[in-house]
């Protein structure tokens, strides 16, 4: 039985970050996650916003972390080599009522010492982002975009390159603590580990009960998302919010520019009963779009080109308020066994520094050494895409699948889809490329790109067709072969 | 022409450039070449020519130009033919980035970036199909959505079996014989369900791909829901009241793992949107005069990308005409700008290509109606004055007409607006 001295459950967002943490210290840490590839859950379906920590109550965990994390992220894009963008936000007030809002917003943003907040007029407001409609609005301009996922699998594929190991499609399905080990029962064998951590997201109550019984209660509160086509990318400069909406404890639709140049509409809130319900919605596509045009009336009607939903992790039902400080402990009965629940919004932003924090609570059980060996830097080529006329000549000179354009959509090359799928954690869904390189994601939705990259999983993967997957393990893509093919 | 060598950027000039090697590239090419064009190169992503045609093993194909019932591959290999005796020349495997409006194309392929100065370019670059997203519809997004004609490919180009319980929501031509090919590959097509009361494909496709085969056709409904959290497990049909609105306890739940989605094409026109040519909002393709030249002076477009075709024989037709004035390169737009007469769609009628008429003569129209009907008289007027009067003895969305006109010179002096209307006058 394989033994590890961290394992981490969970391959989010925030698990991730903890496995790239741990990296740097001489240890043996396994990451298990039950999806086919990280970001499977919220950690993809999200905003993608780095906060500036605004919103969540003075000395709360949730603006501690989010104000640390929101420091820790350019040194991290600089090191990790994914995109980031500081396009700050402005929260709309529609009347002066709202503007209420914006002061108080802007108070308890002074108090957690976010800089350079102004509470702005409409027509200054008006000059920098011709399209919104708005009477007053609070500028925030320490808060960023990246994309959550690409963001997620840096951390990973980092942590793996320092030798954490990655068990993917592995659902932990029971611990035991054995004298000073923790059995790990998965559905891949069997495992043994010193500490564990549950970052398991939605999941954690499910797996705090494995070893103690839980005392807190799940909420799952789902989130709507429409992506809009790059046609529209010149809608907005900066992130458009309206004032939160207190009694749902969430910031509300809001509307986002991505660092691709599509634009994000949402998220909705809803309390649902099945974790699991990641449907999208009639009713609320169509609100979406009715509380996005109170910001910008223009908005184009035919220009959603996918929708996704993602379900937060609330501790706190409707009944006593939506709002709930994370929680991020060991348990008191189980040395060793430490949990992180209710990581929901600003969850992205705080990664980085709750990464840390768990670092510090480890450090209390296990000796922990710095290894000298630790990559810190990550090498992201640059896409194809965004590459100059000489750069992608010389490249196409040396490999000429550089040359070969399998996305027409995005531009994504033949050669970029094959280093998409021999990604360090052994991803190898048809969504690990797509949010690797981008392949499938443009207007055509994978329409011209889906033939050609099962062609480079069979011929360059050695992958039969029948095994092929859209994103977990049986979303099985195809039935095999066709019945000609069969009798020949 | 030069030949390719691995240098930096590699340079060539041509009289016609074809932006796509599928059916109406090909036909635009050999057409160039046949009115004189020296050099004409055609350019393609795929590593094959002719476009979808290789994947449409079915027959129908060459029926109207012809006279001979072929299939997808046959025409297509007509066109290849005949463009390989020509000596035209073909880029495969070659992706256009960009082209500006000195008319120099940017591609891409193995041998490395290409410049390729054009006296003509041709624009064949034909149509996607919308998505999901395009018609919006709620619920999960498990695997087993394929667009049919993504479908198509993997079972006749892969040998790749796409899915088992089938439903096709749309009864475009692709829906309706993709039916009929899974049911040949011993799947189960459940019906085809379509949101308007009335099929969208050709009739004789309604016939010989559903009705022969015993499919359900769902008439006036949609697709309300898609459930599966990994695969497609069942997906939900209402029916829809004449406003296209739900009429709600008409739900019916269908067991499936596998949705094909016929919704339509939507012409591809990114190269040409990001030049700044004018595209029609309607058909979804460049405005352009009867020579099909776009307002880009010298860029000419055909196919699927001009408009949505119903038959690859009168898209090959009228591809024809936009090689044929490539060669020539008879830009009007260098002559007399004044006079220029737009062409509006009136009173049932949805679109008109060409949308602007720039020299007064014989001028080809191709239009669709917005509605099926029988015996209809089709006008064309200026002002008060009719120019054209035709009876019709049935019209149908899904039939494009075609009409020859001959628009004489004092209307061309004397009016800006020309309107095709259906009617009694």
């Amino acid at each position: 039985m394989k033994n590890f001295q961290v394992a981490v459950i969970g391959g989010g967002v925030i698990g991730s970050a903890i496995a790239r943490e741990l990296s740097k210290y001489k240890l043996d840490v396994a990451i298990f996650e039950m999806g086919s590839d990280v970001a499977s859950g919220a950690s993809k379906a999200n905003s993608g916003v780095i906060h500036s920590g605004i919103n969540s109550p003075t000395s709360s965990l949730k603006a501690r972390f989010c104000i640390e994390g929101n420091k820790m992220f350019q040194s991290l894009a600089n090191e990790l080599g994914f995109p980031l963008q500081w396009v700050g936000k402005y929260v709309i007030a529609k009347n002066e009522e709202e503007v209420r809002d914006l002061e108080r917003l802007k108070k308890v943003g002074m108090n957690n010492n976010v800089p350079g907040l102004e509470i702005k007029n409409g027509p200054d407001v008006k000059k920098k982002e011709p399209n919104v409609s708005c009477f007053k609005a609070l500028w925030v301009p320490t808060a960023g975009i990246a994309l959550p996922y690409e963001f997620t699998i840096a951390l990973a594929e980092n942590a793996a390159e320092n030798n954490v190991r990655f068990f993917l499609e592995t659902k932990v399905t029971d611990l035991k603590k054995q004298k000073n080990l923790f059995l790990i029962k998965t559905n891949n064998g069997d495992f043994q580990a010193e500490v564990i951590i549950n970052a398991a997201g939605l999941n954690c109550r499910e797996v705090v009960s494995m070893i103690e019984e839980p005392d807190f209660q799940v909420y799952p509160c789902r989130g709507e998302y429409l992506v809009l086509d790059k046609n529209y990318s010149s809608l907005i400069n900066s992130m458009m919010y309206p004032v939160p909406v207190e009694d749902l404890g969430v910031l509300g639709v809001h509307i986002t520019p991505t660092i691709e140049g599509n634009i994000l509409l949402g998220p909705s809130a809803e309390f649902i009963d099945d974790p699991y319900d990641k449907r999208t919605t009639n009713e609320t596509m169509n609100n979406l779009f009715l509380e996005a045009r109170e910001i910008i009336p223009s908005l184009p009607d035919k220009a959603v080109i996918n929708a996704y939903s993602g379900i937060r992790c609330k501790l706190a039902s409707p009944e006593s308020g939506c709002w709930a400080d994370y929680r991020i402990e060991e348990s008191k009965n189980m040395p060793g066994f430490i949990n992180l629940l209710g990581i929901e919004s600003p969850g992205l932003t705080a990664a980085p520094a709750i990464a840390k924090e768990i670092i510090k609570m480890i450090s209390h059980l296990i000796e922990l050494k710095k290894k000298n060996s630790f990559k810190s830097r990550r090498h992201r080529r640059k896409r194809f895409s965004e590459m100059s006329a000489e750069e992608q000549s010389n490249l196409i000179k040396k490999d000429e699948r550089w040359g070969r354009i399998v996305c027409r959509c995005e531009h994504v090359t033949e050669a970029e889809v094959i280093e998409a799928l021999s990604n360090p954690l052994g991803a190898r869904v048809l969504s690990s490329v797509k949010y690797r390189c981008r392949a499938g994601m443009g207007r055509c939705q994978g329409g011209f790109c889906t033939q050609h990259i099962v062609r480079i999983m069979e011929e360059h993967f050695n992958m039969d067709v029948a095994d092929m997957r859209l994103k977990s393990p049986n979303s099985n893509l195809f039935y095999g072969k066709t019945r000609g093919n069969q009798s020949d | 022409m030069v030949k390719p060598e691995v240098i930096k950027v590699i340079d060539y000039t041509v009289d016609v450039a074809v932006i796509g090697g599928g059916p109406a590239g090909l036909a635009a090419a050999v057409s160039a070449h046949e009115h004189g064009a020296k050099g004409v190169v055609v350019i393609d992503r795929n590593s094959w020519l002719g476009g979808i045609l290789p994947q449409c093993i079915h027959d129908g194909f060459g029926v109207e130009e012809t006279g001979t019932s072929m299939t997808g591959p046959e025409y297509a290999e007509k066109y290849i033919e005949m463009a390989e005796k020509q000596g035209i020349d073909i880029m495969k495997e070659t992706m256009v980035l960009q082209f500006n409006g000195k008319r120099e194309i940017t591609a891409v392929n193995k041998n490395g970036l290409h410049k390729i100065k054009a006296s003509a370019i041709v624009l064949a670059m034909g149509c996607r199909e919308k998505t999901r997203w395009n018609v919006m519809i709620p619920g999960d997004r498990p695997s087993g959505i394929y667009t049919a004609g993504v479908a198509q490919a993997f079972i006749n180009l892969y040998n790749i079996m796409p899915g088992k319980n089938v439903i096709i929501l749309g009864s475009g031509d692709v829906g309706l014989i993709m039916a009929r090919r899974l049911k040949f590959e011993g799947a189960n097509v459940l019906g085809v369900v379509e949101i308007l009361p009335y099929a969208s494909g050709l009739p004789r496709n309604v016939v010989q791909c559903l009705e022969d085969y015993d499919i359900p056709l769902f008439l006036g409904h949609t697709i309300t829901c898609i459930d599966g959290k990994e695969r497609l497990e069942q997906v939900t049909i209402a029916q829809v009241d004449g406003e296209m609105n739900i009429i709600s306890g008409t739900e019916k739940k269908i067991e499936c793992d596998t949705l094909l989605l016929s919704l339509g094409l939507i012409p591809e026109n990114e190269l040409a949107n990001n030049i700044g040519i004018e595209i029609d909002n309607i058909t979804g393709g460049p405005t352009v005069n009867q020579y099909l030249e776009t307002t880009l002076s010298g860029v000419f477009a055909c196919g699927n990308c001009l408009q949505v075709y119903d038959t690859v024989d009168v898209l090959a037709t009228d591809a024809k005409n936009a090689g044929k004035s490539a060669a020539k390169n008879s830009s009007i737009q260098k002559k007399d700008k004044k006079i220029i007469t737009k062409i509006v769609p009136g009173k049932g009628v949805r679109y008109v290509v060409p949308q602007i008429i720039s020299e007064p003569g014989k001028v080809h129209l191709t239009l669709r109606v917005k509605k099926p009907g029988e015996s209809s008289v089709l006008h064309m007027v200026a002002g008060d004055k009719e120019i054209l009067k035709k009876r019709l003895e049935w019209v149908n969305p899904a039939n494009m007409i075609g009409i020859d006109v001959d628009i004489p010179h004092d209307i061309m002096a004397s009016t800006q607006n020309l309107e095709v209307m259906l009617g009694d006058r």
